[in-house]
């Protein structure tokens, strides 16, 4: 489904991945764990296509398709898409209408029309009840005065109501209780099928216990040094990110 | 006020010096007496209007024009101005849709303008088939059962000519400033409207205006009078783009509430910008002047204006009646070559009194504009309070934005809150509404949206939906 090889990109000419590689197939999970300034941001970044980031070297295909030569929006509508790790606030807007309009966008792109208002309202409030959002966040503006955890909620209830192919999620688990962190990865779960997959982006091995991947990369430097399954996890977690440097440097 | 010795020399040239020719259409350009006397003559004015023109002319003839506005234009030539033209022949306009510029047509169509309003918003000589006629016919029966004297200013000036000499002018005087006189001097067209004491007027004043509008004049007056316990909301101008071969535009609006009255304005102003480069584009200058005369009394100005090449445009709230209201809401956007000087002009006189300012400023291309309040508290304004509140948008980085807050406080007691930003369409929140599917384009005009609902919402319900799909319009082509 996505394929990510040798990619290189630098910020302000300094560079962030040095020769990234990553293969995502439908059904799976991945979580990808590192160090802070690591460069996780920064590719699902560029895999969604935030400008700022400059492609040195290297390519991404998403289902065989250039993921570098389309617009941002037109990733997102091919089923990229991304919950942000700091979601914007945008006053005025209001959340249901962001959540109409890009849901209808994507429903264009695949030759759909608009989506009828009530099926629409059906599912919105289904989605948020499973988020345990109260519908007045479908009323207020998006992200607007909104705590850290429900703008995490947020991003899932997008996710959702939008069902991509590969949801990227960045550190979708920083600033949750436990209580909130159960409710999101409850989300995330419900988007688990076989015709799906996940990119989790995570510095904590905790959301892990929720989210139970079928891979976990280790990325330190810009580069991917270590792959392995959900035990890998739990052994970073215990010994540290030094260990894998250790191992790698070996 | 002219002296008596003025008043006889105007007399005495109106006498000797006017060659006036009734059989004729049209004066040539030029501005002189005798121009005026044509206006007056063709509008079967009484002879007190003619002189209270008559004044106002020379007045203006004092008087030079602004030059303090952020505003930078090419000197106007007022003799090369024709100030009374009798509207085209149908004959000499577009005989059908077919014949009116695609764009123009287009536009209306994004718009959602009614089919019926395109032809007669592009000029087109129509026959009255459609319903505008019989739209208005009702309307005028509806408000005659309530008592609300609506008509043009013309015809208030014949009909009801006690009412408007005691009104007219007397929020905006003859000589206030250097386009209000010289409207006074000649003013060909607008509105009048009187709501008895204690009337709702049944009707926002809007749809038979709007109809209307194509023929709006080039010095507009408009006055609008609220007796006690008296409500209005008048609705002026329309979104479609509206083409005029006048590049100056000087319009006054005069607005008198008495106590306990309550007059809702709004405004959706989008005259021709012009070209790329800003060629051929409406030059406004308005005057705009709401008197809270009465206690209690109340004025909401609205306004979103998208149009003009250049916008010189104030419209002001004297708060005299204690515990009186003024606010204004505005949505000033500019793209392309387009200049904009706006604001407004909160008075504070009587006791208690009360004004909320929210302006949004959205300049985008190489426009320009700039945001100009005055928030002025006389000495008995005891417990005056005003509440502003300026954000300005900017899109791309080739335009810009100023505000120029002006404060005169005067009594120790008020209260006056202002608070201003100004921020670039935000980068992070294109991306995040992209990252969604949304397209460029329609995540921009998101949120630019989103930025001015506090004033949208303000407008009539009906006014706020077409200058939504209006703001869109405008900032086509803004980014990418
Ligand atoms: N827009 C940017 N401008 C400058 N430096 C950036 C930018 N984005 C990321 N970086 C730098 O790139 C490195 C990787 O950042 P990031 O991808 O956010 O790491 P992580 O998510 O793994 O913590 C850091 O050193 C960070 O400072
Ligand atoms: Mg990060």
């Amino acid at each position: 489904m996505l394929e990510v090889k040798d990619l290189h990109v630098t910020v302000e000419d300094k560079a962030i991945l040095k020769g990234l590689n990553l293969t995502i197939n439908a059904g799976e999970v991945h979580a990808i764990m590192g160090p802070n300034g690591a460069g996780k941001s920064t590719l699902s970044a560029v895999i969604a296509g935030k400008d700022g980031y400059e492609v040195t070297q290297g390519t991404i295909l998403f289902e065989g398709q250039d993921v570098l030569e389309m617009e941002i929006e037109e990733r997102a509508r091919a089923g990229l898409l991304l919950g942000f790790q700091y979601p914007v606030e945008i006053p005025g807007v209001k959340n249901i209408y962001l959540l109409k309009a890009a849901l209808n966008a994507q429903r264009a792109a695949r030759g759909e029309g608009e989506i009828p208002a009530p099926e629409f309202m059906k599912l919105v409030r289904e989605k948020s009840a499973e988020m345990k959002m109260d519908p007045s966040f479908l009323q207020r503006a998006v992200n607007e005065g909104f705590s850290g955890g429900e703008k995490k909620r947020n991003e899932i209830l997008q996710m959702l109501v939008l069902q991509p192919k590969l949801a990227m999620l960045d550190e979708i688990d920083s600033g949750l209780d436990i209580d909130a962190m159960k409710v999101v990865a409850d989300g995330v779960n419900s988007l688990r099928d076989a015709n799906r997959a996940i990119l989790l982006v995570t510095h904590y091995q905790r959301l892990l216990n929720h989210i139970e991947p079928d891979h976990v990369h280790v990325l330190v430097d810009g580069r991917i040094v270590k792959s392995g399954d959900k035990d890998l996890a739990l052994e970073l977690e215990a010994r540290g990110y030094d260990w894998v440097l250790e191992g790698s440097a070996a | 006020m002219a002296s008596e010795e003025m008043e006889q020399l105007v007399r005495r040239e109106y006498k000797q010096g006017f060659v006036t020719d009734i059989e004729s259409d049209t004066v040539p350009p030029g501005l002189d007496e005798s121009t005026i006397a044509f206006i007056s003559q063709k509008k079967e004015e009484p002879q007190w209007m003619l002189e209270w023109r008559l004044e106002a002319y020379h007045q203006w003839l004092k008087m030079t024009p602004p030059s303090w506005a952020h505003l930078e234009y090419p000197p106007i030539d007022y003799q090369a101005i024709s100030y009374f033209s009798a509207p085209k022949k149908p004959e000499d306009r577009p005989q059908s849709l077919d014949e009116v510029d695609p764009k123009l047509l287009e536009t209306y169509e994004k718009l959602g303008i009614p089919l019926h309003e395109r032809a007669a918003l592009a000029g087109v000589a129509v026959d009255a088939v459609f319903d505008s006629v019989s739209v208005t016919t009702t309307f005028k029966e509806k408000l005659h059962e309530a008592g609300v004297i609506f008509c043009s200013i013309s015809e208030a000036i014949r009909e009801y000519p006690e009412l408007v000499r005691q009104y007219l002018g007397t929020v905006v005087p003859q000589a206030d400033n250097y386009f209000a006189a010289l409207n006074s001097a000649v003013f060909t067209d607008g509105s009048f409207v009187y709501v008895p004491e204690g009337v709702k007027c049944p009707m926002e004043l809007s749809t038979y205006f709007r109809i209307n509008a194509a023929n709006t004049g080039q010095f507009e007056r408009t006055l609008i009078i609220c007796d006690k316990q008296a409500q209005v909301s008048y609705l002026e101008g329309c979104t479609a783009p509206m083409r005029d071969e006048n590049q100056l535009h000087a319009a006054v609006v005069e607005l008198v509430a008495l106590e306990d009255a309550y007059i809702k304005y709004s405004t959706v102003q989008n005259w021709y910008p012009g070209d790329e480069e800003g060629k051929g584009g409406i030059y406004n200058f308005v005057t705009k002047r709401g008197d809270c005369r009465g206690d209690r009394s109340r004025i909401s100005w609205t306004q979103v204006e998208t149009g003009s090449a250049i916008t010189w445009k104030y419209p002001s709230c004297m708060l005299r009646g204690k515990e009186s209201i003024g606010e204004f809401y505005s949505v000033a956007v500019t793209n392309g070559r387009q200049q904009a000087d706006t604001g407004t002009k909160m008075i504070h006189i009587g006791e208690n009194t009360r004004s909320t300012i929210v302006a949004k400023g959205i300049a985008a291309g190489r426009s320009d504009q700039a945001y100009r309040g005055l928030v002025k508290i006389g000495p008995r304004a005891k417990g005056a309070r005003n509440y502003t509140q300026c954000d300005s948008l900017l899109i791309g980085d080739q335009c810009g934005a100023h505000t120029f807050p002006y404060q005169e406080i005067g009594n120790s007691t008020a209260t006056v809150e202002h608070e201003a930003t100004t921020s670039k369409i935000a980068d992070d929140q294109l991306f995040y509404c992209r990252a969604r599917g949304i397209d460029e384009e329609d995540a921009v005009s998101m949120i630019v949206n989103g930025f001015c609902k506090d004033v949208f919402q303000e407008l009539p319900m009906e006014f706020a939906v077409e200058a939504e799909a209006l703001l869109n319009v405008t900032l086509e082509g803004s980014v990418g």
